[in-house]
């Protein structure tokens, strides 16, 4: 079913009497459909675009590559820098803008320009019953009410299915460097990263690749750029050289491929992805010795390869989430995608759903511990 | 202002709920005494005013908790107080309520400049957070205005943002954490020092829900390091629609100021009157500031100026050294206080897209005309968050009365230019009754649905945020099961 109005989706699911697997693109998620596939990339188009209001409002299924087109004219971007998952989860397809919305996808600058979530300024979807629901709007503060364009960033269609989403857009920057530093652990990464981070010099990307190098991106005026990379020079100078790489396009294509995890295209086992504090991101590596792993968001962020069936969240000692990303169906079954919430929290959840969707409809097997 | 009617069974019974409270609290964390309840009769919206039933004054989480699972057992609705500077009435209580504040809850539990969060009790008000890194060169970004007095507990209940916003966002983009107790009493850990859910953003639903879903006691919060330096500069224009022209261009050229501050010929006047800022007296001021080492102040602030210019200004003055930048300050963070001097004042909080400045701002002059009342305006320009200040007599009959439904007024044509209610300062009760000009019944009962998962009795800070008419058949559930 590929609705191609808001109206025409609401009226299918108020008919609707079966579980729908709501899809946008169908890049983000691999290897679990069940129900009628419900297609939202018919609801196309990019409403509104007010560059010098940073403000762009588009329909869910609208393509981000023509978001990111539109927005490249004008010399601006989504600074929240969604990630191309299709290599590494053997997807095919365009991504959408609901897509991204629904799974709050967010690249390496969520820890300096935000998440995908703090981009979101509204949304218009259509909940369980096929009623036609907004909120939020299309400016920049908004305390008017509840905030559920929040609730929908993440809920992964489960509460219900976007027709809507109002982005605020940043500008593009005039320049990037990307300092290298090698030959450390991930302790002494994650040490190098929190010291970079704790400066005032803007750092809008922290990592550590899968060959242990740790890159540090800097944005801006090119004077800008250039006067903190060197400051940091000398803040890091206990951990090591530090090599600068200027050249753009290869500035560009480290960054891509961090937030897309690239590295773990073809690597054998299961792939997952962990949001842990930085300074426990070490440990956890320590604790799983996985094949290939890397450090994102300052170490915030692990994403790592192990052997089949490796129960990661048996592990973590910590608090944290980890996401199973890409694994045979049979560690899908068992070990489930979604970390496992705590009985309260899995309970408020499970009565937000039954609330907005009261027919049990949209992704029933996804999230609340079912997988 | 209609509030429903206290619950008559709640009021008879204050002997027991006392002696209940006192099972779990220190003799000095229940009010119980009709003078002493008084200080907790209203917030910063001082227009209204109702003594509450009680007021207690907790310590800790599991006082807290104790607290709400009495209150819930005998359906006593609770009214949750941080330091009580809310300008939308969000902690003003009902005659039958408990108030719960928090204010002796102001710990900081821990400092990690590692992974660049603070955890603090919610009572802890905002500039102190502040306070306990500054020395370390830290800082907590959201800064609203009332940021020596509000408390986190009020800043994550409203969503609060303030003058720094357009580069670091509101309360929401810099929480992480919070430990909630739920109205029954059960105590919840949502997020910690970690990014983002990996199940629904809860979170991101508490923050701004005005103290309707639980109440806040913990907070781990991002900190950011202090930047090497800032420099404001100011700008006149002779024409509101050029200043906004200004604004948008400054954005639209990659400029990130920390701020983009507003004021027009009413209040730069008074203004200079009050504190004789040596503001130029012209239409719009624009006060703009940037942030960095010199070299990257000089570099933006060069960038700026090449845009201004582009516009005509009647003036652009570059503070040389902190002296002067004090004095470009001194106007703007006067402005309150000045316009406070000439009358009564209420300062509305709507938002509109950038692109819609010059129409609002003629339109809201039109207003000031049609309804006889003098208006100024003063706000955060970069993010459209207009705060019109509408002068009235509060001692003269009707002029409340015809403040509010000028502010209305205005409300609705920010909502008609694509934009809202209000940006940053909360629904409270002041713009409860107005929500249905922002959303239709659906996108409330949306929101209702929500407080019903978290608080299914509608105990908690009742009577705010959705228009009494809306909320009638919920609240009547509540009041049947009595």
């Amino acid at each position: 079913m590929k609705p191609t109005s808001e109206q025409e989706l609401s009226e299918l699911i108020a008919k609707a009497t079966a579980p729908f697997h709501i899809k946008g693109g169908g890049t983000r998620l691999s290897g679990l459909a069940t129900g009628n596939t419900l297609d939202t990339s018919g609801l196309t188009g990019i409403t509104l675009y007010e560059p010098g209001a940073l403000t762009l409002v588009a329909q869910a299924g609208t393509h981000i590559t023509e978001i990111e087109s539109a927005l490249a004219a004008e010399n601006q971007r989504l600074a929240f820098e969604p990630a191309d998952l299709r290599d590494v989860l053997g997807t095919q397809g365009e991504s959408t803008l609901g897509g991204v919305a629904a799974s709050n996808a967010s690249g390496p600058r969520r820890i300096s320009a935000g998440a995908c979530r703090d981009f979101m300024l509204g949304v218009r979807f259509v909940d369980g019953l096929g009623g036609i629901v907004k909120n939020g709007g299309r400016v920049m503060k908004n305390v008017t009410g509840y905030d559920l364009v929040k609730l929908m960033s993440g809920a992964h269609g489960t509460l219900g299915v976007l027709s809507e989403v109002s982005m605020k857009v940043l500008p593009n920057v005039e320049m990037q460097l990307c300092l290298r530093l090698e030959g450390l652990d991930p302790a002494g990464a994650v040490a190098a990263m929190s010291a970079a981070l704790g400066s005032p010099f803007e750092v809008s990307g922290a990592a550590q690749d899968a060959d242990g190098i740790v890159l540090l991106r800097l944005e801006g005026f090119e004077a800008s750029v250039r006067y903190r990379a060197a400051q940091l020079t000398d803040v890091l100078a206990n951990f090591g050289n530090v090599q600068t790489e200027d050249d753009q396009d290869m500035c560009t294509k480290i960054w891509r491929d961090i937030r897309d995890a690239h590295r773990f295209k073809d690597t054998q086992g299961d792939l997952w992805r962990i949001s842990v504090k930085p300074s426990d991101a070490p440990s956890i590596l320590e604790a799983l010795s996985p094949s290939q792993a890397q450090l994102d968001w300052g170490g915030g962020l692990i994403w790592l390869a192990v052997p089949k069936g490796t129960d990661v969240r048996a592990k973590m000692t910590v608090t944290g989430h980890a996401t199973l990303m890409r694994a045979s169906s049979d560690t899908m079954q068992t070990l489930v995608r979604f970390h496992p919430e705590p009985t309260p929290i899995a309970k408020i959840s499970a009565d937000l759903r039954a609330r907005f969707d009261p027919k049990g409809l949209f992704n029933s097997g996804l999230m609340g511990g079912l997988s | 202002m209609d509030m429903p009617s206290p619950s008559k069974m709640v009021l008879s019974r204050k002997a027991e709920l006392v002696s209940r409270l006192l099972q779990v609290l220190p003799t000095d964390a229940v009010i119980e005494d009709e003078m002493e309840t008084r200080a907790y009769e209203c917030d910063a919206l001082t227009a209204y005013k109702c003594p509450p039933l009680l007021a207690v004054l907790p310590r800790s989480t599991e006082e807290v908790s104790a607290v709400l699972r009495i209150c819930h057992e005998m359906d006593v609705p609770v009214v949750p107080r941080g330091s009580g500077t809310s300008l939308a009435g969000g902690a003003l209580p009902t005659a039958d309520c408990v108030i719960l504040g928090v204010a002796r809850m102001n710990d900081v539990i821990e400092t990690d400049y590692a992974n660049r969060v603070i955890r603090v009790q919610t009572g802890r008000t905002n500039l102190s957070v502040s306070g306990a890194v500054e020395e370390d060169g830290f800082f907590y970004a959201p800064d609203p205005s009332s940021q020596l007095a509000c408390a986190i507990a009020g800043n994550i209940a409203m969503n609060s943002g303030g003058a720094h916003c357009l580069k670091y966002g509101v309360t929401t983009n810099n929480l992480m954490g919070v430990t909630m107790v739920m109205m029954d009493g059960e105590i919840v850990e949502i997020g910690g020092a970690h990014l983002d859910s990996n199940g629904l953003d809860l979170l991101g639903v508490i923050c701004g829900s005005e103290g309707q879903l639980g109440v806040v006691t913990e907070a781990t919060l991002r900190i950011l390091h202090k930047p090497e330096g800032a420099r404001p500069v100011l700008v006149g224009f002779d024409s509101n629609e050029v200043a906004g022209a200004c604004v948008s261009d400054i954005i639209k050229a990659g400029v990130l100021p920390v701020a983009i501050e507003f004021m027009d010929r009413r209040v730069i006047e008074v203004v200079e009157n009050y504190a004789q800022a040596g503001y130029p007296l012209c239409e719009a001021l624009l006060i703009i500031e940037v942030e960095g080492s010199e070299l990257e102040i000089d570099a933006q602030l060069a960038l700026i100026r090449e845009i201004a210019e582009r516009h005509n200004p009647v003036e652009f003055r570059e503070a040389r050294d902190g002296d002067e930048a004090s004095r470009i300050w001194l106007g703007r963070k006067s402005a309150f206080g000045a316009m406070g001097q000439i009358n009564d004042y209420m300062c509305l909080d709507g938002t509109i897209p950038v692109s819609s400045l010059p129409m609002v701002l003629r339109r809201i002059n039109e207003l000031s005309d049609e309804f006889g009342l003098d208006v100024g305006n003063v706000f955060h320009a970069g993010d459209g968050n207009m705060h019109p200040l509408i002068l009235f007599d509060a001692n003269k009959e009707g002029d409340l009365e015809l403040c509010e439904a000028m502010g209305a007024e205005i409300l609705k044509l920010c909502v008609e230019a694509g934009g809202c209610l209000t940006g940053e300062h909360g629904v409270g009760i002041e713009k409860r009754d107005l929500m249905h000009v922002q959303y239709a019944p659906a996108d409330l009962d949306a929101q209702m649905a929500v407080k019903d998962v978290f608080d299914p009795k509608w105990l908690l800070n009742p009577a705010k945020v959705f228009p009494l008419d809306a909320s009638d058949s919920r609240r009547a559930l509540q009041v049947a099961a009595e």
